[in-house]
C-alpha cells in the first residue's frame, strides 16, 4: 500500500504544492494544467448514473419480494453520480490522467483521430454489410481498409491477405466448429 | 492423496493422441496471439474462446489450458525481447530479461522464462489440487452475507491495489457493475437498461464486452498514437542453458513460485506484487557482482516464475468460489461457463470430474508449452516484426470475428464497437481496465447474493450483518479503505518531503 501512495504523489502534478509551474512548458500535457475533456467524462459518467437511477425507478416490484430489483442499480447509479462530482473536482484542481502507455503507443504524440476516424468507418461498413455480402467479402475489406487506414500502401496485398484470412476463417469455423458463418453473396460458391 | 489419485484419474483419462493435438493447436495459437505487441494474456484468451465453442468440454479444456499458458508464454517473449510489457505482470521480467537479450543472451533469458514458468506452473497446479478441494469444503458453509463480504473485499482490493489513481479504478468498477446490470432482473424477470433493445434484454455477451475493450479498445488506441519508428527486434537463436545458468536458476524458480502462489490464491488481484517483491528478493540475494541491472538471468527466472505460480493460484478462488480475480480468470470463468460450469462452492463435489480434466489439461497444457516452445522461440520472434498496419488491422479482423461469429448477428458487431470506444477512452483517460471487467462479472453475483441474504431478513439491513465470517471481512475492508489514509496522514505530519522513493520506481523505469 505504502508504495503506491509513494507513487500517487509522485506521479501526480499536484502531489507537491507551489512548484507546479516549474518546467511547465516542456511538453504540452503538463502545460494544460485542467484536462478539459475530463469534465466531459464526469458529465457522462453522470449522465450514467442517473440514467441507471430513472431506469430502476421504472421496475415494478413483486409481492412478498422485500428487496425487489430496485436497491441495486440505485446504489451503482447513486455512486457512479458521486464519482462523477469526484471527479470533476479532481479535474478542476488539476488531476491530469496518465495515460496508458505501450510498445507501440507514443503518448507524447499528438493524438491521431483521424485515423481512429477513418477505422471506426471501417467498422461502420462492416457492420452495415456483412449481412450482405456476407463475412468472407465483409472480413477482407475491414482488414484492408485497417491496414490502409494505418499507413499501409499495399492495398492489393492487403486485400488478398484479408481474403485469405477470411475465406480461411470461414472454412475454420465451417468444417472444424460446424458453424456456417454469413455466406452473403457467396452463398453456393463458398 | 485422495485429490491425487483423483488427478491421475483426470491425467489418464486426457492423455490421448487427440487431446495431446489439441493441447499443441492451443499452445501453438495461444503464443502466436500472446506475442503480438499490445495483446496480453487476457486479451489473446478472450480472442481465442470462440475457437473452442465446437468441441466437447474436455478437449475445450484442454486447448484452452494451451491457449492459456501459450498466451503467457507469448507475454514474456515481448517483453524480453522488445523491452515492452504487455501486461503489469511482466514488468519485471523485461528489466533483466531484455539486458540479456540485448548482451545476446536472449536464447538463455527466454529458456529461463520459459523452464521456469513450467516449472511454477507445474507445482502451482498441484498446489490448487490440494488447496481447491480444502477450500471448496469450507466454501459450502459460507452464507450469503459472508459471500457479499468477500464478493466486495475482492473488488476493493483489486480496484484500490491497481493503476496510480484510486479514483479512476472505482470509475472502472462503477462503470463495469453498470454494464452488468443490462439484462434480465434474475427473479422477476424484468429487462434492466435494455434501451428497447431485445438483443440487450438478455444481457450483454461478456465476451463482446472484453474483446471490445481489451482488443477493438488497444488497436484504437495504439492507431490514435502509433510509433512511427522502426521496432528493433533482437534476433533469437534456440534457447538452450548453460550449467552455470541452471545453477543460477533453480532457486529463483522455486523461490518466485512461493511468492506467486499466495498472491494468486488470496483475491488481491494479480501478479504485479509477488513480480516485483521476487525481482527485489533475487537482487538482494544476488552476491554483489553489479551484475543485475546489467542483464542477470536470476531477474527473469524468480519474476517469470512468481508470475506463472501466481495465475496458477488464482484457480483457488476461481474453482472454489467462482470468484475470478485478474482479467484472464474472468475469461476462463466465461469460458467455464459456456459449458454449464458454475464454479463455485458445489462445483466440485457436482462435476468433479470436469475438475479434474481441467486441472490435469493445465499440466498438459504446461508441458506442450515447454516442449514446443524453446525450439519454436526464433520463429516467435519473427511475428515481432509484423508491419504495425497489418498487425492492428489483423487484430480488428479477429475480434470482429471472434464477436460475430458467436450469434452471427451484426447487433454484436455494433455492441463491440461501443465497448471499443469505450476501451479507446478508458484509456484516454487513464482508467484501468480490470475493475471495469471484474464488476461486470462479479456485480450480478453480488446482487443474487445480497438479495438473498436480505430475502432471509425479509429486507432488514442487519440481514447483511448475522454471520461472523461477513464481520471480519467488512473489517477488513475497512482496513484497506483506511490504511492508505492513515498513512498519508502520518507521513503529511511528517513534513513536506515525504519518505524517499522506494526501488518500484527506479526499477521500472
Amino acid at each position: 500500500m505504502s508504495e503506491r501512495d509513494d507513487r500517487d504523489r509522485a506521479k501526480s502534478p499536484v502531489g507537491t504544492s507551489g512548484d507546479t509551474r516549474v518546467g511547465a512548458r516542456v511538453d504540452d500535457r503538463a502545460d494544460a494544467r485542467v484536462d478539459k475533456a475530463q469534465y466531459g467524462l464526469a458529465a457522462v459518467l453522470a449522465a450514467v448514473g442517473l440514467y441507471t437511477i430513472y431506469d430502476a425507478s421504472q421496475l415494478r416490484v413483486g409481492f412478498g419480494d422485500p428487496i425487489g430489483p430496485r436497491p441495486f442499480p440505485y446504489a451503482i447509479g447513486a455512486a457512479m453520480i458521486v464519482l462523477s462530482v469526484a471527479l470533476a473536482v479532481a479535474t478542476a484542481r488539476g488531476d491530469v490522467p496518465e495515460a496508458e502507455g505501450g510498445e507501440d503507443v507514443d503518448v507524447t504524440s499528438k493524438p491521431d483521430w483521424v485515423t481512429v476516424a477513418k477505422l471506426l468507418g471501417f467498422f461502420v461498413f462492416t457492420i452495415a454489410t456483412v449481412n450482405l455480402l456476407g463475412w468472407a467479402i465483409s472480413g477482407a475489406i475491414l482488414f484492408a481498409g485497417c491496414a490502409w487506414s494505418l499507413g499501409s500502401r499495399t492495398l492489393l496485398r492487403d486485400l488478398l491477405v484479408g481474403l485469405v484470412m477470411s475465406v480461411g476463417s470461414w472454412y475454420f469455423f465451417y468444417v472444424t466448429l460446424e458453424i456456417p458463418l454469413t455466406p452473403g453473396i457467396l452463398d453456393g460458391v463458398l | 492423496m485422495e485429490s491425487l489419485d483423483l488427478l491421475l484419474g483426470g491425467l489418464a483419462e486426457a492423455v490421448t493422441p487427440i487431446n495431446l493435438m489439441y493441447a499443441a493447436i492451443g499452445v501453438l495459437l495461444g503464443t502466436f496471439i500472446g506475442v503480438l505487441p499490445g495483446i496480453g494474456p487476457a486479451m489473446a484468451v478472450a480472442l481465442l474462446l470462440p475457437v473452442t465453442y465446437g468441441l466437447d468440454p474436455t478437449q475445450a479444456f484442454i486447448m484452452f489450458a494451451g491457449i492459456y499458458y501459450g498466451g503467457m508464454y507469448g507475454g514474456s517473449t515481448t517483453s524480453i525481447l522488445l523491452n515492452t510489457p504487455g501486461e503489469s505482470a511482466s514488468v519485471m521480467t523485461a528489466i533483466e530479461g531484455n539486458k540479456m537479450a540485448k548482451n545476446g543472451r536472449a536464447a538463455q533469458a527466454l529458456s529461463t522464462a520459459a523452464i521456469g514458468s513450467f516449472v511454477a506452473g507445474t507445482i502451482g497446479t498441484l498446489l490448487v489440487v490440494f488447496f481447491a478441494p480444502a477450500l471448496a469444503d469450507v466454501a459450502v458453509k459460507i452464507g450469503a452475507p459472508s459471500y457479499f463480504a468477500i464478493i466486495v473485499l475482492s473488488l476493493v482490493l483489486v480496484t484500490s491495489a491497481l493503476g496510480s489513481s484510486k479514483l479512476r479504478g472505482y470509475v472502472a468498477l462503477f462503470l463495469g457493475l453498470t454494464i452488468g446490470l443490462v439484462g434480465l432482473d434474475r427473479s422477476t424477470g424484468q429487462a434492466r437498461l435494455y434501451f428497447g433493445q431485445l438483443q440487450l434484454a438478455d444481457g450483454i455477451d461478456i465476451v463482446v464486452v472484453a474483446v471490445g475493450v481489451f482488443a477493438l479498445g488497444e488497436a484504437l488506441w495504439v492507431a490514435a498514437h502509433l510509433r512511427r519508428r522502426p521496432v528493433q527486434v533482437i534476433p533469437t537463436g534456440t534457447p538452450f542453458m548453460g550449467r552455470e545458468d541452471w545453477a543460477r536458476s533453480w532457486k529463483p524458480w522455486l523461490r518466485g513460485t512461493a511468492l506467486g502462489f499466495p498472491f494468486g490464491a488470496i483475491p488481491a488481484g494479480g501478479a504485479e506484487t509477488p513480480t516485483f517483491l521476487s525481482y527485489i528478493l533475487e537482487r538482494r540475494l544476488a552476491k554483489n557482482n553489479g551484475e543485475f541491472g546489467n542483464g542477470a538471468i536470476e531477474g527473469v527466472a524468480g519474476p517469470e516464475a512468481a508470475n506463472n505460480a501466481s495465475a496458477a493460484g488464482t484457480f483457488v478462488p476461481l474453482l472454489a468460489l467462482g470468484l475470478p480475480v485478474t482479467a484472464t480468470a474472468s475469461i476462463l470463468l466465461l469460458a467455464f461457463q459456456n459449458y454449464g460450469i458454475q464454479p463455485g462452492p458445489g462445483l466440485l463435489g457436482e462435476q468433479a470430474d470436469l475438475v479434474w480434466t481441467l486441472l490435469a489439461s493445465l499440466l498438459i497444457g504446461n508441458t506442450m508449452l515447454l516442449v514446443l516452445n524453446l525450439p519454436l522461440a526464433p520463429l516467435w520472434a519473427k511475428l515481432l516484426q509484423i508491419p504495425r498496419p497489418q498487425l492492428y488491422a489483423g487484430i480488428l479482423f479477429f475480434a470482429s470475428l471472434g464477436a460475430y461469429s458467436v450469434n452471427q448477428d451484426p447487433f454484436d458487431l455494433f455492441l463491440l464497437l461501443i465497448f471499443g470506444v469505450v476501451g479507446l477512452s478508458i484509456r484516454r483517460f487513464g482508467i484501468p481496465v480490470l475493475p471495469l471487467i471484474l464488476g461486470l462479472i462479479l456485480g450480478p453475483m453480488m446482487e443474487a447474493k445480497m438479495r438473498e441474504a436480505l430475502d432471509v431478513s425479509d429486507g432488514d439491513l442487519s440481514g447483511l450483518f448475522n454471520e461472523s465470517l461477513a464481520i471480519i471481512v467488512y473489517v477488513i475492508i475497512a482496513l484497506v479503505l483506511l490504511a492508505p489514509l492513515a498513512l498519508q496522514f502520518v507521513r503529511r505530519s511528517d513534513g513536506p518531503t515525504g519518505p524517499s522513493e522506494p526501488d518500484k520506481e527506479k526499477v521500472s523505469a
